[in-house]
């Protein structure tokens, strides 16, 4: 069957030739109309729309958007913070990178419609440090859009009022985590803060009720507000509405950013129609659905068992070509959607190289809080690196396997389950390369071989 | 501390964008990294004075961030990829090529003070990979050959100085 259309929504005008990222070429396609006709709303209307339309964070957990606003304590008497999470660390994904350089008007509208429809008169655009010319952007972006009085005191003359600022991370991955964004936005070390409070709609920044939302989510956020949040539940399928921006990279023809409906398209149309297949010459391998910390795929393994579609019970039987590219297909496999970021390896890979490098990233990442995630990152990092740079020896896979069997679970935030996946499904789906690679390291490579670790 | 009166005048206009003074942590620690090139001793006292803290507190974030530096670097910055999508594309052999055009390997400052070349972990592009950021810059699909013109401009550059 041949990939379905692109749709492109949210990227509708990311490479396109003409179009620039200054307020007067956003207003010339329409920019800020609905922002217009959104604030002669009431604010609860937005709220309904958002969750008539089933959007789903598109970070990495996949929360629903109108659920999370749901949760805001409105009662409290204190101020309602909103933060646009654009810490965009998670490995394999490069989404919001376009998003905020080509189309930053995009983003910040569908910002100010978020902040109006949950009473937010301040909110931030937490910006990893490694754009910085991201956030020169987005900051003359929104000093236009404040000379404009789309931002800043009685928008558009309504009386409502709210402040965007850009606050610039500095190189952590962890600030991705809602509550050590947070952390990091009040002058500290971002520590993932404990649960309970689960959410920080209830207890947030300074103590407030906080929204952190995604860069992609909240450009959704300004189309449901156009469009209405059935039209854009009918996007997709269901329990996965709108678009979905995947981003693949590594071992394909053409990697890129693709916007496709959510659940129309499969892993192999995607792979091999939309990214021109495999290098030349070679095959693919395993692929990493959802940004680095999902757990992998091995192509020739297939998935079956039985799955809801609508109100029947139906029998499925996959290989990693046919599976549909969505939330919920992708757990049901035991992986997951993430963040849309797809990593590529072809059969040039040595699985226990890829991992060392899997591996270092974690180690370098965690925050240090939880001693699981500390030091067993650290030792699955030293391990895999042994087995490549070292001696390796046929027992390394069961050791490793002790190692991470011992994080998930046993941590602050999500980053212990995140440094473990890969480990864990690495020596489950390759299990044999880990205890062969002590044989498998002697044989000469390929010299056009890149190295991993 | 010695900063230039358009970093303080930034650094006060910073302030003010937080209910709270500690927010601006972050901020001022960028400013004066961007005019003196780390974040030295006296820095640390100077921020936590102006924000009413302790210099723990600043000594704390300046530590945990990878990106604030408590050294000086070379005059200019050389940031590999080093995470996976990059080193599937051959991050790895472009690290080493700027190793040797300045003759210096990673983390250190090259002999003549020019540069320093470092790896660091995902910038976001790994659509283009592998990538490479000279300063502010992104260089994108950086090859062989693009590494080479990188590093020829960058020594092009620091002779005109």
């Amino acid at each position: 069957m041949p990939a379905p259309e692109q749709r492109r929504i949210i990227f509708k005008h990311i490479d396109e030739s003409g179009y620039s990222n200054d307020l007067a070429c956003y207003l010339k396609h329409g920019g800020y109309e609905v922002l217009k006709q959104a604030v002669t709303r009431p604010p609860q209307a937005l709220i309904d729309e958002v969750k008539r339309s089933g959007l789903r964070g598109r970070g990495g957990a996949g929360f629903p958007c109108g659920v999370k606003w749901g949760l805001v304590d409105r009662r409290s008497g204190k101020p309602i913070y909103l933060i646009v999470n654009a810490d965009e660390s998670e490995p394999g994904t490069f989404k919001d990178r376009y998003l905020i350089h080509q189309d930053p008007h995009q983003l910040i509208e569908g910002t100010m419609i978020s902040c109006f429809a949950n009473n937010v008169t301040q909110a931030y655009i937490y910006i990893r440090g490694e754009f910085p010319h991201g956030a020169r952007i987005l900051g003359k972006a929104i000093a236009e859009a404040r000379a404009a009085n789309f931002v800043g005191p009685n928008i558009l003359g309504t009386g409502y009022s709210c402040e965007i600022h850009i606050h610039r991370g500095a190189g952590a991955y962890i600030c991705g985590e809602e509550t050590g964004l947070i952390e990091s936005l009040e002058g500290k070390r971002a520590y993932p803060r404990i649960k309970p409070p689960y959410f920080p709609a209830v207890l947030g920044l300074y103590q407030c009720p906080t929204i952190v939302n995604n860069v992609e989510t909240l450009c959704h956020v300004k189309h449901i507000a156009e469009i209405g949040g059935e039209a854009f539940a009918r996007i997709g399928t269901a329990n996965n509405t709108g678009t979905r921006i995947f981003c693949v990279s590594g071992h394909v023809q053409r990697p890129g950013c693709y916007e496709f409906p959510t659940g129309t398209i499969t892993m192999g149309q995607l792979l091999n129609e939309v990214c021109g297949g495999p290098l030349p010459g070679r095959k693919f391998k395993a692929v990493i659905p959802g940004g680095s910390s999902a757990k992998v795929l091995r192509f020739g393994e297939r998935f079956k068992g039985r799955r809801k579609v609508g109100a029947d019970l139906v029998d499925f039987d996959w290989g990693v070509e046919d599976l549909p590219m969505d939330f919920d297909s992708l757990a049901l496999i035991g992986t997951m959607g993430g963040s849309g970021g797809v990593i590529v390896m072809d059969d040039s890979v040595n699985m226990v190289e890829a991992l060392a490098n899997i591996n270092a990233f974690y180690a370098h990442e965690s925050c240090g809080q939880c001693t699981p995630c500390r030091e067993g990152s650290l030792w699955m990092k030293k391990l895999t690196t042994r087995m490549v740079h070292g001696p390796a020896r046929a027992e390394d896979a069961a050791l490793l396997k002790d190692v991470a069997d011992q994080i998930p679970g046993r941590t602050i935030c999500a980053f212990g389950e995140a440094c473990a996946w890969p480990t864990q499904s690495f020596l489950a789906k390759f299990g044999d390369e880990f205890k062969n690679h002590h044989e498998t390291k002697q044989v000469p490579k390929p010299t056009a071989t890149a190295a991993l670790v | 501390m010695n900063l230039k009166p358009e970093t303080l005048i930034k650094i006060d206009e910073v302030i003010t964008h937080y209910p709270e003074k500690r927010s601006a942590m972050m901020p001022l620690l960028h400013l004066i990294q961007e005019e003196v090139g780390y974040i030295p001793e006296e820095a640390i006292t100077w921020v936590a004075e102006k924000l009413g803290l302790q210099p723990i507190n600043v000594y704390e974030v300046v530590t945990f961030y990878p990106m604030f530096r408590r050294q000086p670097i070379g005059r200019r910055h050389i940031k590999v990829c080093r995470t996976l999508s990059c080193a599937l594309r051959g991050g790895y052999q472009i690290c080493e090529k700027f190793e040797q055009e300045f003759n210096t390997h990673r983390g250190a400052v090259s002999p003549d003070g020019e540069v320093t070349v470092e790896f660091v972990e995902c910038l976001a592009s790994c659509g283009t990979a592998p990538v490479v950021m000279v300063d502010d810059d992104l260089h994108e699909q950086v090859d062989g050959a693009k590494a080479q013109q990188i590093a020829d401009r960058i020594k092009a550059e620091a002779r005109q100085r």
